[in-house]
C-alpha cells in the first residue's frame, strides 16, 4: 500500500467559549493517500470545517498530531508545508480581496514563496496558471467584482495552485454557485486531479456531489468521525445509523426514484457541543441507542476492507 | 376538472435600477389547483423568486408589475388596494422564506410573533389566539409548545424557526402557500423533516403550495405540476415526470445532465456552458441562446412560442417547432 500523504492522528480542537470548553473537533484520524480523494460529510456545525483548518494550523490544534509526507506539521513546519498544501475557500465573494487585479491575487502567493527569477517569469506563470482554470489572458487586469460566482471560485482556485501543491483543502468550493455551474467547477477539480496528481480533502455537505468526487468518504457527526468507507462501499452498505439516516435524506432528482426513497426521519436537532451527551455523541437520536452507548463513546473499528464505523451495536 | 384557485396571466415585473429598467419577468403565466404543488424552479436570477413577491406583492420598492395579471379565484388582485392586499397575505396567502434567521423579528418572542398574526388577520382575542398559536405549534411537530411561545428566535435551531415560520404562515389557514427555497438554508436531515411536515400539512389542510427552488433533488419529491424558468421566462412546463422524463427544452435537458446523481455517477458532469445570464441586456431571441450549444440563427432573433407536446407538457424552444415541421403537423399550443 501507497504511503499516505496525509495522516491525522486524534486529532483534536477545543474552543474556548463563555468559559466552557466546546470541542469541535474530538479525536479525529484519517489518512489520505497520494492522489486520492477523500470527501468529508456532515451536517452544519460537526466540526468538518475545523477539521481542515486544523490541518493547515489556521487553528492551533489542542491535541494530536498531522503528518504530512512523513513529516510532522507544527508551528515551524508549516511556513514550507503550506506552499505544498493549499486551501480553496466557500465562499467567492468574501474569498477575494475586492482591492486586488486577478493578477495580483494570483501572483501573491508567487511573492510570498520566492517562485519565480523576474518579472516576466511571473507573468508568464499567471497565464499559465490562469490558462488552467480556464480563464482569459485579458481577465488578468480585472477586479473579482468583475466576475460571476463560477468564475471567482476559478480564481480561487488558480490562486491555490499557483505554488503546485500535491494536497489542496476543498471547504465547500461549488455550495455558492449555481446548478450549471457547479458542474463545471466540479470536472475541474476531477480534470487537475488526473492532469496535476493532486489530493483532495474535499469538504461538503451536498451528498450527491461528494459521491461524484470522492474516493472515499468519511462522515462526521459532532466533532467525530462516525464512519469511512470506499465511496461506492459506503453508499450501496452504510453501516452507521447516522450515515443511514443521512443517505436516505437525500432528496433524489428523479421523482419515481422519489417516491420509492425511504426515509430514516432523525428525530430533533443535533445536539448542542456545549452539552455534549454521554457516551456516543449521536445516541440521543439513534433508533438503536442502549445503555452501553450512554456509558462509553464507541472507537472506530475496521468492519473489513477498510470500512471502518463507531458504533456499538455492529 | 377542478377550478383553479389562482391563475397567472402574462405577468411582468420590472426594477428601476441606476444601470437602467431590469426585467426580471418577462411574461409568467400558470395555473394552480387547490391541494396540489407548483414547483418552479430555475437558477439565480431566472426570477423565480420574483414572480413569487409579485403575486404576494411584497416587491422592493423599485419594482412593479408592469402588465398581465393575477387572479385569486377569478379575481384580478393587482387591481386590489392596500388594504385588499393585507388582507389577502396571511389569510388567503402565505409565505415562507429561505433564511429562517432573519425572517422572524429578533427583539419579540415566538408567541408574540405568531398571536400578531393571528389577532390581525381573524376576530379571534387575545385568550383565543394564544390557544390558536400553541395548536400550531403543536401541528407543526414543536415538543413543549406552552413554553417555546415564550422564546425568542434566536433560543431556537434553524429547523424550529423554519417550523415556526410554517406555523405563522398558516396560523389563518390561507388557500395557497408560497415556499421560495424553504430548506435551502438547512441541512439534510433538517430538510427530510420540513418536506415531509409541509406534505403532511398539505394534506390535512388542503392548501396549494407554490414551492420555489434551484434544487431539483426537492422539486422531484414535492412538485405535481413543474415550470422551468430562465431568464424570466417560463422555458418548460409539465408534470414532474414532462421534466424529468422527458425533457423538452435544450436548457432543462441542460440542467437534469449537469446534476451529479445515480446514473453519471463514476463519468464526467456535462455542465452548462457560459454564466448565467445578465437581465440587463436580454438577448433578442430566446433566453437561453448564448449558451445551448444547438442554438440555431433563429433562437438569436425571435423568442420561441410556447409548443404543446402532450396535454400536460409544454415547452418553448425552436427545437422542438423543428422537429414538429420535419415530422410535418406542427400544432401550436
Amino acid at each position: 500500500m501507497d504511503e499516505p500523504l496525509l495522516k491525522v492522528e486524534d486529532l483534536k480542537q477545543y474552543f474556548k467559549v463563555k468559559k466552557m470548553q466546546l470541542k469541535a473537533v474530538d479525536g479525529v484520524s484519517f489518512t489520505i493517500r497520494p492522489n486520492e480523494t477523500l470527501g468529508l460529510v456532515g451536517e452544519s456545525g460537526c466540526g468538518k470545517t475545523t477539521v481542515g483548518r486544523s490541518i493547515l494550523r489556521l487553528y492551533e490544534p489542542t491535541g494530536g498530531h498531522v503528518y504530512f509526507k512523513g513529516e510532522e506539521v507544527t508551528d515551524k513546519s508549516i511556513k514550507h508545508l503550506r506552499k505544498d498544501m493549499q486551501m480553496v475557500f466557500q465562499d467567492p465573494y468574501s474569498s477575494l480581496n475586492p482591492r486586488m487585479t486577478v493578477e495580483d491575487i494570483i501572483g501573491e502567493p508567487l511573492d510570498t514563496h520566492h517562485l519565480y527569477k523576474n518579472k516576466k517569469e511571473r507573468y508568464e506563470e499567471i497565464l499559465h496558471l490562469m490558462s488552467l482554470v480556464g480563464l482569459n489572458a485579458e481577465h488578468a487586469t480585472r477586479y473579482a467584482h468583475e466576475f460571476s460566482g463560477g468564475q471567482r471560485q476559478r480564481i480561487g482556485i488558480a490562486r491555490a495552485l499557483a505554488t503546485h501543491p500535491s494536497f489542496i483543502i476543498c471547504d465547500e468550493p461549488v455550495s455558492a454557485l449555481d446548478v450549471s455551474i457547479q458542474a463545471q467547477v466540479i470536472n475541474m477539480f476531477e480534470d487537475l486531479k488526473t492532469s496535476l496528481g493532486i489530493s483532495y480533502l474535499f469538504i461538503a455537505h451536498d451528498l450527491l456531489v461528494v459521491q461524484h468526487i470522492s474516493d472515499r468518504i468519511a462522515v462526521m457527526y459532532l466533532g467525530k468521525i462516525v464512519e469511512i468507507a470506499d465511496t461506492a462501499d459506503l453508499y450501496d452498505n452504510p453501516l452507521h445509523p447516522y450515515t443511514r439516516s443521512l443517505l436516505s435524506a437525500i432528496p433524489i432528482p428523479d421523482p419515481e426514484e422519489a417516491k420509492k426513497q425511504e426515509r430514516i426521519i432523525l428525530e430533533g436537532d443535533v445536539p448542542s457541543p456545549l452539552h455534549m451527551p454521554s457516551g456516543c455523541p449521536f445516541r440521543t437520536r439513534c433508533r438503536y441507542a442502549t445503555e452501553q452507548c450512554s456509558a462509553e463513546c464507541p472507537s472506530l473499528t475496521d468492519r473489513g476492507d477498510g470500512h471502518l464505523s463507531a458504533c456499538w451495536n455492529q | 376538472m377542478t377550478e383553479n384557485i389562482l391563475e397567472v396571466r402574462d405577468l411582468h415585473t420590472s426594477f428601476e435600477t441606476d444601470a437602467g429598467e431590469v426585467s426580471a419577468v418577462n411574461g409568467v403565466s400558470f395555473t394552480i389547483a387547490p391541494g396540489k404543488t407548483l414547483g418552479i424552479v430555475g437558477e439565480s436570477g431566472s426570477g423565480k423568486s420574483v414572480t413569487a413577491y409579485s403575486i404576494m406583492g411584497i416587491l422592493a420598492e423599485n419594482g412593479h408589475i408592469t402588465s398581465g395579471s393575477i387572479l385569486y379565484k377569478g379575481e384580478d388582485i393587482t387591481k386590489w388596494d392596500q388594504k385588499q392586499m393585507q388582507s389577502f397575505r396571511g389569510e388567503k396567502c402565505s409565505i415562507i422564506f429561505q433564511d429562517p434567521m432573519t425572517s422572524l423579528n429578533p427583539v419579540f418572542t415566538i408567541g408574540n410573533q405568531l398571536e400578531e398574526a393571528i389577532l390581525l388577520h381573524t376576530d379571534r382575542n387575545k385568550k383565543e389566539a394564544r390557544e390558536r398559536a400553541i395548536e400550531m405549534l403543536t401541528l407543526v411537530g414543536i415538543n413543549e409548545p406552552e413554553s417555546r411561545l415564550k422564546m425568542y428566535p434566536h433560543e431556537l435551531s434553524g429547523g424550529l424557526r423554519q417550523r415556526v415560520m410554517i406555523a405563522m404562515a398558516l396560523a389563518c389557514e390561507p388557500d395557497i402557500l408560497i415556499a421560495d427555497e424553504p430548506t435551502t438554508a438547512l441541512d439534510v436531515t433538517i430538510q427530510a423533516q420540513i418536506l415531509e411536515l409541509m406534505q403532511d400539512l398539505q394534506k390535512k389542510l388542503g392548501m396549494a403550495i407554490i414551492i420555489v427552488t434551484h434544487d431539483l433533488g426537492v422539486i422531484a419529491e414535492m412538485a405535481d405540476e413543474i415550470i422551468v424558468m430562465y431568464g424570466g421566462r417560463v422555458c418548460e412546463r409539465g408534470s414532474a415526470e414532462d421534466i424529468f422524463y422527458r425533457p423538452a427544452h435544450e436548457y432543462t435537458k441542460g440542467l437534469l445532465r449537469s446534476i451529479p446523481k445515480a446514473d453519471n455517477w463514476g463519468k464526467r458532469l456535462e455542465p452548462i456552458a457560459g454564466s448565467p445570464i445578465n437581465l440587463l441586456n436580454l438577448p433578442e431571441g430566446c433566453a437561453f441562446c448564448n449558451r445551448c450549444s444547438s442554438a440555431m440563427k433563429i433562437c438569436l432573433h425571435e423568442v420561441p412560442q410556447e409548443l404543446r407536446l402532450s396535454d400536460s407538457h409544454l415547452a418553448s424552444c425552436w427545437m422542438n417547432v423543428k422537429k414538429a415541421f420535419e415530422e410535418g403537423g406542427a400544432d401550436l399550443g
